[in-house]
């Protein structure tokens, strides 16, 4: 889009604001900080502006997933079991993981097609090396991600380097991972893994000690509210605006009461799942890398404007190969723990609607298709709602058929959602 | 008139450039001191836009010579040009929508701290910025696509500011911009100005041109086609080089000198 024609109609509102600010100017330059100052009523305050505007972030999803528990709960009791629940979060590990390297894919406004197939053939090379080579597992494991990764950077190659559409080279990845897949398994088609083994022990080992996970929640909780508290403390050393005191409190306790109940969950049933820390972890370190570091500064300016990051010296070639290349690693650990649910490698890894799924869950978690807004942080949430609907439809006893019916609705009412939200931000001068 | 320095920040002496059968420029000589603002004029083709390319060392110069603060350089990469302390500001603007003001001052540059961005620090540097620059939006951590056309030009040309540059290239700054967003761009010309920056200021239009600049250099056909101080000329005068409906003593030596070669 032009840039004439973005700034024609955001004028209005950003004169509006520049009004404001102009009057506020004397005291203080960011009309966010006067905003915030008023404490939790400001903060209320500018809550129900980003509203208007459209900036819903999250909301919906969330909004989403309570609607999906209590339409479930109310049809049966058991989904909201600590069982039924435990087992979501185990099962959502696999796609989620992949849907993580396609939120860096979409961040550049681009699409990686490829991923189902790489799962399945890093599944397939981890069980061959690992069964059939006699290597040890955890180097099985690791050659499995990083052949993942290698086959990302070759497709990565062909777009950024010769200049070939992402979509036209991932098409031609799912087909070739596809066969290279079944060229590995070999004449058998399956290869069963030891289901004591390290792949095996992915999705099945759970912490049983009950203070695994109340450990974990007080960890996380006692994290967040450092870091936000020293960086406040820092802002207001440099002299720039910072949250108040209230608004992290707040977040905090929501932080506090999700991650607590989450564990109280876990213990009523196996305990603290190691699947789910091994998603949190890469959660946590793929969000540090997007938004603390100057690599992920560099994607986002990408998905924003190729031209202005070449402009600022931005290495456009070597991100796009990486971003590629963590999408497929990303894609072989997903096959990794999806082999383990089922402790094999066989002919039906990374088909059906699993590449649906990986992509949905990241768009469906807020991932913009246009490149430049999301946060892995989308493909939790994403991945969760589309795993809890397909376990509640199987409690239901619904057919196969159904279900991709449904998630499909799932699919276009937050693409609908998202349309919706862009013009209202268009508008507000914010998209 | 602000204090003007003895040696030009930059001199162009007997410059020319030629892409394949094109002679895009001949021997162009141009010189801008500190604390100058020079308007960089003529019509569609006069090559402008491939004297401020030379410059910023995006095409390298065939003939002539190119003097930084007296001595002779070679600018034949980008790279060479920042390094002088060349900044150029283009047209079409260099920001990315969906980061923030900070984001986009410090794209390519970012401050870290222990390997991880200093968001704190670069706002402060930024709002440091803005403030000298007497440049005024919303805030600093709202995404460029909530500014205004005239508001972006101004984050574009602060942006060039952080790598505390002589000379500023600015290419049509007030193209498409309304009168209200012009003025803001005008006035942060003169900001520029003020602080000892040299400023070439290519434009299109006259109005703008005798708000802000000290001397008009004319295109015309790839050769200089006079230096004009605006103080002293009218827009007539000015108009009339560019379009080359012009008698003066730069078109008479030149027509002389054409007419010698052809005899």
């Amino acid at each position: 889009m032009s840039t004439d024609k973005a700034s024609t109609k955001p004028q209005k509102t950003a004169t509006v604001e520049n009004t404001e600010a102009a009057a506020a100017a004397v005291t203080a330059v960011d009309p966010r900080l006067l905003v915030r100052e008023q404490g939790l009523a400001g903060y209320l305050d500018e809550f129900k502006r980003k509203m208007r505007a459209g900036e819903l972030g999250s909301i919906p999803v969330v909004v989403g997933l309570i609607v999906i528990c209590v339409v479930f709960q109310s049809l049966n009791s058991a989904f909201l079991s600590a069982e039924n629940l435990s087992n979501i979060t185990i099962t959502m590990v696999g796609t989620g993981m992949i849907s993580v390297g396609i939120v860096f894919v979409l961040l550049l406004g681009e699409i990686d097609l490829s991923v189902g197939s790489v799962s399945g053939a890093a599944s397939a090379l981890a069980a061959v090396l690992a069964v059939n080579q006699g290597w040890p597992e955890w180097l099985a494991v690791l050659a499995a991600i990083a052949g993942g990764a290698a086959f990302g950077a070759l497709h990565g190659f062909f777009f950024a380097v010769l200049g070939a559409p992402a979509f036209a080279v991932t098409l031609a990845g799912l087909l070739f991972w596809l066969g290279f897949m079944l060229q590995t398994l070999g004449e058998n088609g399956t290869i069963n893994l030891d289901s004591d083994g390290l792949i095996g022990q992915l999705t099945t080992y759970h912490f049983s000690d009950i203070a695994a996970a109340y450990g974990l929640a007080a960890v996380v909780t006692a994290v967040f509210f450092l870091t936000g508290f020293l960086g406040n403390r820092r802002r207001e050393a440099a002299g720039v605006p910072s949250r108040p005191m209230s608004d992290l409190v707040l977040r905090t306790v929501l932080l506090a009461v999700v991650s607590f109940a989450a564990a109280f969950m876990y213990n009523q049933y196996k305990g603290l799942p190691l699947a789910t820390v091994i998603f949190l972890v890469f959660l946590v370190a793929t969000d540090f890398l997007l938004r603390r570091t100057s690599y992920g500064r560099k994607v986002f300016a990408l998905g924003g404007s190729v031209e202005a990051s070449r402009r600022a010296g931005i290495n456009v070639t070597a991100i796009r190969i990486s971003v590629f290349a963590i999408s497929g690693g990303f894609a072989a650990m997903g096959g990794l723990f999806l082999a383990s649910k089922i402790a094999s490698a066989n002919q039906s890894a990374g088909a059906g609607d699993l590449l649906m799924n990986a992509i949905a869950a990241a768009v469906i978690g807020g991932t913009s298709l246009f490149g430049g807004r999301g946060r892995t942080w989308n493909a939790l949430l994403g991945v969760m709602v589309i795993v809890s609907i397909q376990y509640g439809l199987q409690l239901e006893s619904i057919a196969e058929p159904v279900k991709y019916m449904i998630t499909a609705a799932v699919l276009l009412t937050t693409v609908v959602i998202d349309s919706v939200t862009r013009k209202t931000q268009k508008t507000a001068g914010r998209a | 008139m602000v204090h003007v320095s003895a040696t030009p920040v930059l001199a162009l002496r007997g410059v020319s450039k030629r892409f394949g059968a094109v002679q895009a420029l001949t021997d162009v000589t141009l010189e801008i001191h500190a604390g100058e603002v020079v308007a960089l004029v003529g019509d569609n083709g006069a090559g402008k836009s491939t004297l401020v390319k030379t410059i910023a060392g995006v095409h390298p110069i065939d003939e002539g010579v190119i003097e930084w603060e007296g001595r002779p350089v070679t600018v034949n990469k980008p790279h060479d040009a920042q390094n002088l302390g060349i900044a150029t500001v283009y047209q079409d603007l260099a920001l990315c929508d969906n980061i923030d003001v900070v984001g986009n001052l410090f794209l390519g540059r970012e401050i870290k701290r222990r390997g991880v961005l200093d968001e704190v620090e670069m706002e402060r540097r930024a709002r440091d910025l803005l403030t000298t620059l007497s440049i005024r939006i919303p805030s600093v951590r709202i995404p460029i696509a909530s500014l205004s056309g005239g508001q972006r030009q101004t984050v574009a040309i602060a942006r060039s500011m952080l790598g505390e540059p002589k000379l500023v290239i600015l290419d049509e700054p007030t193209a498409a911009l309304g009168v209200e967003q012009t003025a803001q761009v005008l006035d942060l010309v003169e900001r520029l100005r003020e602080r000892g920056h040299a400023v070439i200021l290519i434009s299109h239009n006259m109005a703008d041109v005798k708000a802000v600049a000290d001397k008009v250099a004319v295109l015309r056909l790839g050769r200089n086609n006079g230096v004009f101080e605006v103080a002293t000329t009218s827009q007539e005068e000015i108009i009339s080089a560019i379009t080359g409906a012009t008698d003066n003593a730069v078109t008479r030596r030149a027509a002389r000198t054409n007419g010698e070669v052809s005899k």
